[in-house]
């Protein structure tokens, strides 16, 4: 085992692949020359040239597009976007193209396409257009599949995955995760889509919670183990595919229900969560199942405007503190 | 200006005869379209290629086979013109289990895939920077195919055309960009739209652009060929804009076609006596190429390929919708429930 960043992680994912299979390639704005704005392709052209590492024009809709073409015909592109805000740009590449593209041939072709976007998110006063998690507008799209790692481990192992998955993928990184460590194996590993993490086990709450918010969510559970309150924290890793036995088994198991992420809670992807949780777990529940989200607004730029729309960890454990006082 | 590269052009008397013929099977197909949609037998939306054939008929006729064809919702004609087969076109508009996209796609998708035919795109103007694609997959598997792109004067008008084009002048990749600039963009005219046209954009790219008779089949051919043979060669992409007209409406359905909305019914007459089947047809009689009698030959002959096509889709079963959960991922079954 080692101790390794999430954007190192995520950088020795692509160099792994990339090696491994020399199909692969990166597209995208900076990746080259600058080595991506995080320097997650930090020595890649060194490595692999530069007629697989792209260094592209400003132009989101010719890049997606672009990288639908090459995987339909062979190869296996890994386009960048910059932020994914910027998805907004290309938006019918991915979602009447990339995602479509199978299922309106009757099935015949495969397009394994991985779109990464930096650092989703909040925290850093990147303001409205440069901090949002959109997830959920990936999710609600047919012939997607949506990938939020939260960890080193899962970045590493669930990029991988992406990449050797024939499927479009949008993987989905967050800005304040990069610098996070955690230990990874150093023998070769993947993790699965469609197979949620119980990051904390516990039997008084359950706790849903994808990438920034699930760390303070893991943070706030030390607070209530000293109290002898445990917490029961999942992280779905992908949100589609989702893991939905193991959020039902807990949720059955507990019967209280916290769902937080950091998107604008309106049409969130926790929406989705909650809604499938009371349809299939309703029986079993002792309380209302509770929701932390952003408030439905832009990303504001001040710092205590910003501070106010990214939920705390304050927020997070009166709503577990609400949920255990229940029945 | 229109560069004539038609006159003084030799190709066999076979390949003369490959181009009408193309030509004869799309307009009788597209007119057996016609037919069956307004007599209700075919769901879904039909943008038809009537007036619009001698571009497909000519371009195809410059690729080879292996060669990636990139099209948009007006697609028919490409499809035929590349070899695409009837009956399994027609089993698609009716939505069969052996239509080429088993049904799941229609008429703005129809695509075959195992002869790298990219297809159809509902979306105007994705396929150009689709097209990029395979050109930059050809380029990196260091194979010597190509990509010919058609797209009409309003996908010209997207951003996709702009980044699309700006990319591949760049990247040197190895497409053809065919603008079918069929004066209008559903209402919207082309001249008021585009009034420069779209052939000098090219300059602003930094890559060949040519204006063409886009109802001269062969003026069509010659100037792809050249293009194929560049995109080949490895000297990256080039634009044509081939000049036509639209001979229906947008969709089949359209009221400007029979009662004057966006189209000055004299226009509409004024190209209809430029009909390119006719030209061709006419222009292949006047080389001793063609007789009248071979001509109703042919035209006997692919009536029959058209009716016989239609009655197999007619008779073919429809998909299976419980089916249809492994059609999403290839690796992944999603829930029908």
């Amino acid at each position: 085992m080692k101790e390794m960043t999430y954007r190192d992680a995520i950088r020795e994912a692509l160099y792994e692949e990339m090696e491994r299979d020399d199909t692969v390639f990166i597209l995208g704005e900076d990746v080259g020359v600058f080595s991506n704005i995080f320097g997650i392709t930090e020595g890649f052209i060194e490595k692999f040239g530069r007629e697989r590492v792209r260094d592209t024009p400003l132009s989101e809709m010719a890049i997606l597009g672009c990288a639908v073409g090459a995987a339909m015909t062979g190869l296996r592109p890994v386009a960048e976007i910059m932020y994914v805000d910027f998805t907004g740009v290309c938006f019918d590449q991915i979602i009447n193209q990339a995602a479509k593209m199978r299922f309106m041939s009757g099935g015949k072709i495969k397009v394994p396409i991985v779109i990464r976007t930096n650092g989703m998110g909040a925290g850093f006063q990147a303001a409205a257009q440069h901090s949002q998690c959109l997830e959920a507008l990936f999710m609600h799209i047919p012939g997607l599949k949506v990938v939020i790692p939260s960890t080193p481990y899962d970045a590493k192992g669930l990029l991988k995955t992406a990449i050797r998955d024939d499927d479009p993928v949008m993987y989905l990184e967050h800005k304040l995760l990069y610098s996070i460590k955690g230990m990874i194996p150093d023998e070769e590993y993947t993790v699965p889509f469609g197979l949620a993490d119980v990051k904390r086990r516990g039997s008084d709450v359950t706790v849903i919670a994808t990438q920034a918010m699930l760390h303070k969510v893991l943070k706030v559970a030390e607070i209530f183990a000293k109290e002898g309150v445990e917490i029961e924290v999942i992280d779905p890793r992908t949100l589609f595919p989702l893991d939905k036995r193991t959020i039902i088994d807990s949720v059955r198991k507990n019967g209280k229900v916290l769902i937080v992420t950091e998107e604008c809670k309106v049409g969130a992807a926790s929406a989705e969560i909650a809604a499938f949780i009371a349809e299939k777990a309703f029986d079993y529940l002792k309380a209302p199942i509770e929701r932390i989200g952003a408030p439905h607004i832009p990303v504001p730029f001040s710092p205590p405007l910003e501070e106010f729309y990214i939920p705390s960890e304050r927020k997070i454990e009166e709503a577990i503190r609400k949920l255990i006082v229940a029945r | 200006m229109l560069a004539d590269k038609g006159g003084g052009l030799l190709l066999p008397r076979e390949d003369l005869l490959k181009i009408y013929k193309t030509m004869v099977r799309i307009r009788v197909f597209e007119t057996k379209v016609a037919e069956l949609f307004v007599k209700g037998k075919i769901p879904g939306l039909y943008h038809l290629s009537v007036g619009q054939e001698a571009i497909p008929a000519g371009a195809c006729h410059a690729l080879e086979e292996g060669d990636y064809l990139v099209s948009h919702h007006r697609g028919h004609g490409h499809m035929i013109g590349v070899g695409l087969k009837m009956p399994k076109m027609f089993a698609e508009l009716f939505g069969k289990e052996t239509g080429y996209n088993r049904g799941r796609g229609g008429s703005m998708h129809l695509a075959d895939f195992d002869r790298n035919i990219l297809g159809a795109n509902g979306i105007v103007g994705a396929g150009i920077v689709i097209a990029n694609g395979s050109g930059l997959s050809a380029k990196l598997r260091k194979t010597k195919q190509v990509t010919i792109c058609f797209f009409g004067d309003g996908a010209s008008q997207e951003g996709t055309f702009h980044e699309g084009l700006n990319l591949a002048a760049i990247w040197k990749l190895p497409v053809i960009f065919v603008c079918e600039n069929n004066h209008y963009a559903f209402s919207f005219p082309s001249c008021v739209g585009c009034p420069v046209g779209i052939a000098p954009r090219a300059a602003g790219y930094g890559i060949p652009g040519f204006r063409v008779d886009g109802n001269d089949p062969l003026a069509v051919y010659s100037s792809v060929k050249e293009a194929v043979e560049r995109a080949r060669k490895g000297e990256g992409p080039t634009l044509i804009e081939a000049v036509t007209y639209r001979m229906k409406g947008h969709w089949e359905g359209d009221p400007d076609h029979i009662k004057q909305i966006y189209r000055p019914r004299d226009e509409i007459q004024e190209w209809s006596a430029k009909d390119p089947l006719r030209k061709f047809r006419e222009k292949l009689i006047t080389m001793k190429i063609l007789s009248k009698e071979m001509d109703e030959e042919i035209n006997k002959k692919v009536q029959t390929e058209v009716e016989e096509a239609v009655k197999w889709a007619e008779a073919a079963t429809y998909p299976f919708p419980e089916e249809m959960d492994k059609d999403v991922f290839a690796t992944t079954k999603v829930e029908l429930e």
